[in-house]
């Protein structure tokens, strides 16, 4: 059979449908008596940016965006980053001029109603996570992640211990930016070693804790999605050391209404809104890190805190600074879009809301793994949290390795999961469904898991050339970083 | 009710537990201590989609919005007019609801739109490469000091007192961690020695200044330091770029091409630099290449740098871009196009040269400052500031920004091209007024 598709020429970028004199929209006219202007040796000449009309650009990234994989698009199970769906009517109520259309820098008094979902979303992230107070300064993760080793730091020197206490322990399964905020923030890492279950080793960090150690980094439950059952002895056994406890609350979305950082005695934990609270990932961003912190370390907060005055006739909210603030981590106060569809989720569903999140997100994870074992290699055969670790081991030896698998997915309709991490597990494929999606969703995907399966005993080939359906296949990574080509 | 959000049924549920071989979802969670499982969270009771967007409604309505009030703030944050096919373009849910483009062959819309940002933050700045974005101007430019010191491999920074105090202040809780130092001078008795990695320098600077930045990159590459500069990218249309004055890092705040002020984010740093400086920038990075069937087509790079693959010897601990704000000011710059944009930056430039003529004349107001300025300017006025902009609210006019602790009685206030003329007569009148 001949194919009949054209033959298609290169997708254009931007550049290339430029069309000189072409305007995409109108702007007012001078209303104003026109100035001198300056010197000319300040002036610029032409600006190198793409003329295109209205029509144009509309087609141009419509065009680009069928070209994208969104949560609205489908199945999109990627580990340890919960892509769980974005009400829609947030979008609305985002765009709503008295949200969208307000200044940082203009007075309390005209934003209090801001002011007051602020202060808002800083109580429900407290009572959530059993917190005595809340930044939401913290405009992503590995920013709050930054912000709650600045508190610890801060913490010690006030202590008279900032010139001892140089180093913080990372478990060996953590994301890579817990490492690199650590760094940032002036510590030497330590990693601490994973046990034969999963779990991070007690005995070993016993060990590893000291009167050097400023901190413990720790992801509850763990990128493995697995909860420690020894939580209360890993955090005593850090304070035993005269240290503190972070939590990388990334993985939030498995406990909530189930137990609260705080009570286990974590200092200090930061949470995704991105991920648990359900704001739209964007590609890339915006998401946003508020920072909870135990009595410990709640005068250490970035700044700014919001604060509830009930002195007068009704209540006033205005922005301040804690005592021992960190201070300023952002030119302005948070990720304010972000903050309101958060607190406009956890509004919505409430207390039990929470616990279905969690309910759903665990059992779907549960269901998923126990029909994919058969298949797939578990390398912790345990109870699952929000996600489920697998191996891809046994496709491995028949040369099918965990990118292969994931490129097939996406010809049989579906995201990948992550993969390659953690990096303690070989071929490592990290599955989260999350709680929004069904039973019926989550057994397609496992048919297509099991489809691959057996593709890669019977035809290797098939899956290791995957992807053959998209717009383009397999790119060439080690070209694109040996010549980069960044720009047009 | 149950959530909207959660799509199993019971049974649905009930399936999964006998499948999973577990009596109830509670045993799912059996490995949490007992002691401290199942808190009983007091949050508010949970209301409807209609109940919530009415009360979010009236909230909204307690602020002063830009819609309704005259605005003649700015200081980092702008309220330019953001034509209606941009919010079209970001509002297609297959970019807003994707995340990272780590998958390529189902990414390339993200993945080709932030290819067109780092092309234009490239021709902007006049810079060889570009980043797909930091999480602000302020934190963007800290990263830049932090690139410096790994550059130069010395650890002082020098930062000009004209740049924002604001950003100052971002600056210095980057750099003390790592034990860096910074000085912070006048840039008319700029001294750099060998151990200063940068200078750093706002265009135009806080008080609205457009200045050659010449001397300033002379006395940078005299000590073999590098010149960064915090650059607006709307002056940009106007006046030449760092890039012309021999800059080394170029970043700015990308709120100001597309999207609105928002309180304060989410906004999208931009982070520019020359190529033999690329090894060392932080943050996602998106490359042209071709797939195996010779298509071109677009995937992440470079990402060696990064913190998912290298951890603690990372350039940073970055991971987001900003992505879709990034895709804001794409959509914005080609909308308005470059002489679009050109005639935004006239129209700053005027109606403030305006605002400040009128104002000059006022009895008891004054200019402090001398030379060439874009959108923003500094009145001396005659009371304290916050007494007048207290006032102006009344009028439905948001002042400028109270300086008072650089300059005595200082107001940094702003035009653009959503001020329309009757709207800075008024602002004129009223401060006429209150003097």
């Amino acid at each position: 059979m001949t194919d009949t598709t054209p033959t298609q020429p290169n997708r254009p970028t931007l550049m290339d449908l430029d069309s000189p004199g072409a305007r995409g929209t109108t702007l007012p006219e001078l209303d104003v008596p026109a100035s001198d202007l300056p010197d000319d040796g300040l002036l610029r000449g032409d600006l190198d940016i793409p003329e295109i009309g209205e029509l144009g650009l509309v087609r141009y990234f419509t065009g680009l965006s069928k070209l994208n994989f969104g949560i609205d698009t489908g199945f999109y199970p990627l580990g340890s980053c919960t892509m769980k769906y974005n009400p829609k009517w947030h979008e609305e109520v985002a765009r709503l001029p008295g949200f969208a259309n307000i200044h940082p820098l203009q007075s309390p008094e005209s934003a209090q109603g801001a002011l007051a979902i602020m202060y808002g979303l800083q109580d429900l992230l407290a009572e959530i996570t059993g917190a005595r107070a809340v930044s939401l300064a913290p405009l992503a993760g590995a920013h709050g992640e930054m912000a709650g080793l600045l508190m610890i730091r801060a913490y010690h020197e006030e202590h008279g211990e900032g010139e001892t206490r140089k180093k913080v322990l990372i478990p060996d399964t953590a994301h890579g930016t817990n490492a690199a905020s650590a760094k940032m923030c002036g510590y030497e890492v330590v990693t601490a070693p994973s046990d034969p279950h999963g779990n991070l080793d007690v005995e070993a960090l016993k060990e590893l804790a000291g009167p050097e150690t400023a901190g413990l980094m720790l992801t509850l439950p763990s990128t493995l999605g697995l909860f420690n059952p020894r939580i209360l002895d890993i955090c005593n056994a850090i304070h035993d050391a005269g240290a503190l406890v972070y939590g990388d609350g990334a993985n939030l979305n498995a406990i909530l209404g189930r137990v609260r950082f705080g009570d286990l005695g974590f200092d200090v934990v930061h949470s995704n809104l991105h991920k648990t609270f359900s704001t739209p990932h964007g590609g890339g961003g915006p998401g946003a890190g508020p920072v909870c912190a135990a009595d410990s370390l709640a005068d250490y907060l970035p700044a700014p805190v919001v604060y509830r005055d009930d002195s007068g006739s009704g209540p006033q909210y205005r922005l301040g600074r804690p005592a021992k603030s960190i201070g300023k981590i952002s030119a302005f106060h948070c990720n304010f879009g972000v903050v309101l569809r958060a607190y406009a989720y956890i509004r919505l569903l409430g207390a039990r809301g929470m616990r279905d999140i969690s309910e759903n997100a665990v059992l779907n994870a549960n269901y998923l793994s126990t029909r994919l074992q058969e298949d797939y290699l578990l390398p912790h055969k345990r109870t699952c949290m929000h996600e489920a670790v697998f191996s891809a081991s046994r496709q491995k030896a028949l040369g099918v390795r965990a990118l292969d698998i994931s490129k097939r997915l996406m010809d049989y309709g579906f995201h990948p999961p992550t993969m390659y991490f953690p990096q303690v597990v070989p071929e490592a494929l990290m599955i989260e469904p999350t709680e929004c999606e069904s039973k019926r969703t989550i057994d397609a995907f496992v048919d297509a898991m099991k489809a691959i399966a057996r593709e890669s005993e019977t035809d290797p080939d098939l899956v290791n050339t995957a992807p053959h359906t998209t717009p383009v296949s397999r790119l060439d990574e080690a070209q694109a970083a040996r010549h980069p080509d960044l720009h047009w | 009710m149950s959530s909207p959000y959660i799509s199993n049924t019971d049974a649905d549920r009930q399936a999964m537990l006998e499948a999973t071989g577990v009596a109830s979802a509670a045993d799912l969670f059996f490995e949490i201590p007992e002691s401290h499982r199942d808190p009983d969270l007091d949050l508010p009771a949970p209301l409807s989609e209609f109940e919530l967007i009415r009360e979010l409604r009236e909230l909204s309505l307690q602020n002063a919005s830009l819609d309704d009030y005259a605005c003649f703030l700015g200081a980092g944050s702008y309220n330019h007019y953001i034509p209606s096919v941009v919010r079209h373009v970001t509002g297609r849910s297959e970019f807003y609801t994707s995340y990272t483009p780590y998958q390529a062959e189902i990414s390339q819309g993200t993945l080709q739109t932030t290819y067109d940002f780092q092309s234009m933050v490239c021709h902007l700045t006049g810079m060889d490469v570009a980043n797909a974005g930091m999480y602000d101007g302020s934190t963007a430019l800290a990263e830049a000091a932090l690139m410096a010191c790994r550059l130069t491999r010395r650890s002082n920074v020098v930062v000009l007192d004209t740049v924002s105090p604001i950003y100052r202040d971002v600056i210095a809780h980057y750099m003390r961690p790592q034990g860096i130092g910074m000085s912070v001078l006048s840039p008319d008795s700029l001294a750099v020695t060998d151990a200063d990695a940068c200078v750093i320098a706002q265009y135009p600077d806080f008080y609205g200044r457009i200045n050659s930045l010449s001397s300033c990159a002379d006395a940078a590459h005299e000590a073999k330091a590098l010149l960064v500069v915090s650059a607006d990218p709307v002056a940009l249309a106007m006046f030449k770029s760092p890039g012309d004055y021999g800059a080394d890092i170029v970043v700015g705040e990308g709120q100001t091409i597309g999207s609105p002020t928002t309180f304060g984010g989410p906004y999208v740093g931009l982070f520019a630099a020359k190529t033999r400086h690329l090894r060392q920038m932080p943050g996602r990075i998106v490359g042209k290449t071709t797939d195996d069937q010779g298509r071109e087509g677009y995937v992440l790079t470079l990402q060696t740098r990064e913190q998912h693959i290298r951890r603690q010897t990372a350039t940073s601990n970055i991971c987001t871009s900003e992505a879709l704000v990034a895709l804001a000011s794409t959509a914005y710059l080609t909308a308005v196009g470059p002489q679009g944009l050109a005639h935004v930056a006239r129209l700053c430039y005027h109606k403030a040269h305006y605002a400040a003529s009128q104002i000059a004349e006022l009895p008891g107001y004054s200019l402090p400052l001398e030379g060439p300025f874009f959108r923003e300017f500094v009145v001396q006025c005659p009371r304290p500031p916050s007494e007048i902009n207290a006032a102006l609210l009344d009028s439905q006019i948001i002042g400028g920004l109270n300086i008072s602790d650089s300059i005595p009685n200082g107001m940094l206030l702003c035009t653009t091209e959503t001020n329309t003329r009757d709207q800075i007569d008024r602002l004129v009148d009223a401060l006429k007024d209150l003097a």
